[in-house]
């Protein structure tokens, strides 16, 4: 096991020779993906405080896809995402104060407290919504992306959705149209194995992909690894030149892993036999594929970046999610007035 | 003012061409939309005037409504087609979960999705179990979401260009017998109030509230009522969601009686919903009993006998309003329109 996080740093290696990604880009990418960790573990530890009364679906080991996708958007480029959303709005550039005030259900959350923690929005980031029903959120980015076809207008709209997201009737049903009608949509699947704590082998046929069934509808698709946030960032700039061209969609299928249980703050081996995850499997995930542990050694062995440095990073990151919490749980509760706001 | 007597798929297809010359922004979507023959003809002049915002969709009718929902994020004005209601089933979870909910969900921050859902309802010729259903009274469940139903060709055009002038998602229930209806419509656009019912005759004996067609059928029932001597007053609810309650009530008030007629099973229906809105704030002015009449409590058959059975008529209804007020009738009652649809959809 230990072999292949060598061989993912040798990888990684490659992809940042081959590739465009300057010194800068990459320290942006390892910083991104830290603060992101950062913010959600935060999240995870208030968790049991009950102050947070809203379902949180904990991305924690998920951060590279968010980054690197997000990294290389332009603006107007649009983003949707689904009930695992934390991440997304963060590397989209939604404020961890208005993700955390929208968790503690207070009026400066960035749907006003009515949203909660699957249903978040930064429209100004060009982070539009999520949704909490599978499947959903791919057929309302692909609306987005025909409405930039339609305007002749070179932005590209991006879900974010899961595995068992793909299992959904919608799923083929906007494949089809997106190939279709070539409309300028970038599907990012992130593979994280489960649906809840149903393991994909007992959810698809053996040697199924999923990028399989977006190339059987016509679109250009590939597997990549979801924990390289360099090859994550690199891939999608490539896919992003291939769809502003006007060839199409494109689909990825990251490779990826929940380090916590479906809903909740819990590791799946607190409780042993909780569910099919063994612990064996989570700890190789957390110790030997870790996105950002594999990030940090790359740049630091390349000396891109010093231990120094980044320990700096999360010295001042921490000072400033603690901040923000408190700020958070400060913002004032909705009025009840506002109950019957918004309906129409 | 220029009134012209038009089909009601004339009326509603002019709704729906002053609204996109009005907006860019209107499109259209669906299944068998972009020929002459699909859409009962409705979407014929926008082929022929806008054909580039006229987009033919895979059978795909819940997708097609997230793309729907998506393109009016950016800004679009979508109108999807579906030629049977019964297919709105599949399109439920993106409208109910979705399109109804995204304006509180977010607090207006991820703006608006103007969608306009079109669902024809099927009726006769042996159309089934699955082909001539409506679901209006499920979507007006919901809060979030207009549900209208137009009989009228004016209210076809007038409740489309309304809907497409709203921010909330609008779904309009079109029952095929309607495409029979003829009627005076203004050539300019106007915008019929989306939850405001329509007195279609006044009258003092009894209320009857009516939706979609058998706002027809009960038209019938009234001119012969006439006869009888019963004054009844008329109403097209043309809404469900908003309802327009004070409409009901005011008629109530002067008539003390109500019969409800709907287009869909009673239990759980809006046809429950009306007497129950005259139960809670009219129970006051009832001097009798509330009654309803439907269509009968089981799934439609299609057998020729069996599917006419199903149906409530205007004789029906005649009886039933001299019953409520006590009385018999004196002439034969012979008033059912003969079933002339030569199918097959």
């Amino acid at each position: 096991m230990l072999q292949d996080a060598v061989n993912q740093a040798v990888t990684s290696q490659k992809v940042l020779e081959k590739s465009n990604i300057t010194a800068n880009i990459a320290k942006e990418l390892l910083k991104n993906m830290i603060w992101i960790r950062s913010c959600e573990e935060s999240l995870v530890k208030l968790y049991h405080e009950q102050q947070m009364r809203t379902p949180c679906h904990f991305a924690t080991g998920q951060e590279a896809i968010a980054t690197g996708v997000c990294q290389a958007l332009s603006k107007g480029d649009v983003v949707y995402s689904h009930h695992r959303c934390h991440n997304h709005f963060l590397a989209a550039g939604g404020g961890f104060f208005e993700l955390a005030a929208e968790l503690h259900g207070r009026v400066d959350g960035c749907s006003k407290g009515k949203g909660g923690s699957v249903h978040l929005t930064a429209r100004d980031k060009g982070f539009i919504a999520t949704s909490a029903i599978l499947g959903e959120a791919i057929a309302v980015a692909a609306g987005s992306a025909f409405a930039f076809k339609i305007d002749k207008l070179p932005y590209v709209a991006v879900p974010f959705f899961g595995d068992a997201s793909c299992e959904e009737g919608s799923f083929y049903e906007t494949l089809n149209f997106a190939s279709m009608n070539k409309i300028p949509a970038l599907f990012i699947c992130e593979n994280n194995l489960y649906s809840t704590e149903s393991h994909i082998n007992i959810r698809s046929a053996p040697g199924a992909t999923i990028y399989g069934r977006a190339q059987s509808v016509g679109m250009a698709g590939e597997m990549i690894d979801g924990n390289n946030v360099f090859e994550v960032y690199n891939t999608v700039q490539k896919a992003l030149k291939y769809i502003r061209e006007g060839n199409g969609p494109y689909f990825l299928e990251c490779s990826t892993y929940r380090w916590r249980e479906h809903v909740g703050p819990n590791f799946d081996f607190d409780v042993p036999n909780r569910t099919h995850r063994t612990r064996e499997e989570q700890e190789y995930w957390i110790n030997e594929r870790c996105p950002i542990k594999h990030a940090k050694n790359v740049l630091i062995d390349n000396g891109t970046v010093t231990a120094a440095e980044i320990e700096n990073w999360e010295t001042e990151m921490a000072i400033e999610i603690a901040a923000t919490i408190k700020r958070a749980q400060a913002s004032a509760w909705p009025s009840t007035s506002v109950l019957m706001e918004d309906i129409y | 003012m220029t009134v012209r007597n038009l089909k009601f798929a004339e009326a509603l297809s002019e709704g729906m061409i002053q609204g996109m010359e009005a907006d860019p922004n209107v499109i259209m979507m669906g299944n068998s939309i972009s020929y002459n023959s699909g859409a009962l003809g409705t979407t014929c002049e926008a082929n022929r005037r806008f054909s580039h915002r006229v987009f033919e969709t895979p059978s795909m009718e819940n997708a097609i409504t997230g793309i729907a929902i998506g393109a009016a994020a950016m800004g679009k004005r979508p109108i999807v087609y579906h030629a049977r209601a019964d297919f709105l089933f599949l399109a439920m979870d993106q409208m109910i979960n979705l399109a109804a909910k995204w304006k509180y969900m977010f607090s207006g921050n991820a703006g608006t999705v103007p969608i306009v859902v079109r669902a024809v309802i099927g009726k006769g010729w042996g159309q089934g179990a699955t082909h001539s259903q409506s679901l209006h009274s499920i979507f007006a469940h919901f809060p979030g979401i207009n549900v209208v139903l137009p009989n009228s060709p004016a209210d076809a055009k007038g409740l489309m260009m309304t809907a497409l002038t709203l921010d909330s998602p609008t779904v309009m229930f079109e029952h095929r017998t309607v495409y029979n209806n003829v009627g005076p419509v203004e050539e300019q656009p106007y915008f019929t109030p989306i939850g405001k019912a329509n007195v279609v005759k006044s009258g003092k004996d009894i209320t009857i509230v009516a939706t979609s067609y058998m706002v027809s059928e009960a038209l019938i029932a009234v001119e012969a009522l006439q006869k009888e001597g019963v004054d009844a007053e008329l109403i097209d609810l043309r809404t469900i969601r908003p309802l327009d309650e004070a409409t009901i009530l005011a008629s109530l008030e002067k008539t003390g009686r109500l019969l409800v007629i709907d287009i869909s099973w009673e239990l759980c229906g809006v046809s429950s919903e009306i007497a129950g809105l005259a139960a809670e704030k009219g129970f006051h002015l009832l001097k009798a009993p509330v009654r309803r009449m439907s269509i009968a409590n089981c799934p439609q058959p299609v057998s020729h006998p069996l599917e006419s059975a199903f149906y409530p008529k205007p004789s029906n209804i005649v009886l039933n309003v001299l019953n409520m007020l006590g009385k018999t009738s004196s002439d034969n009652l012979d008033i059912d329109k003969q079933d002339n649809f030569k199918g097959p959809y």
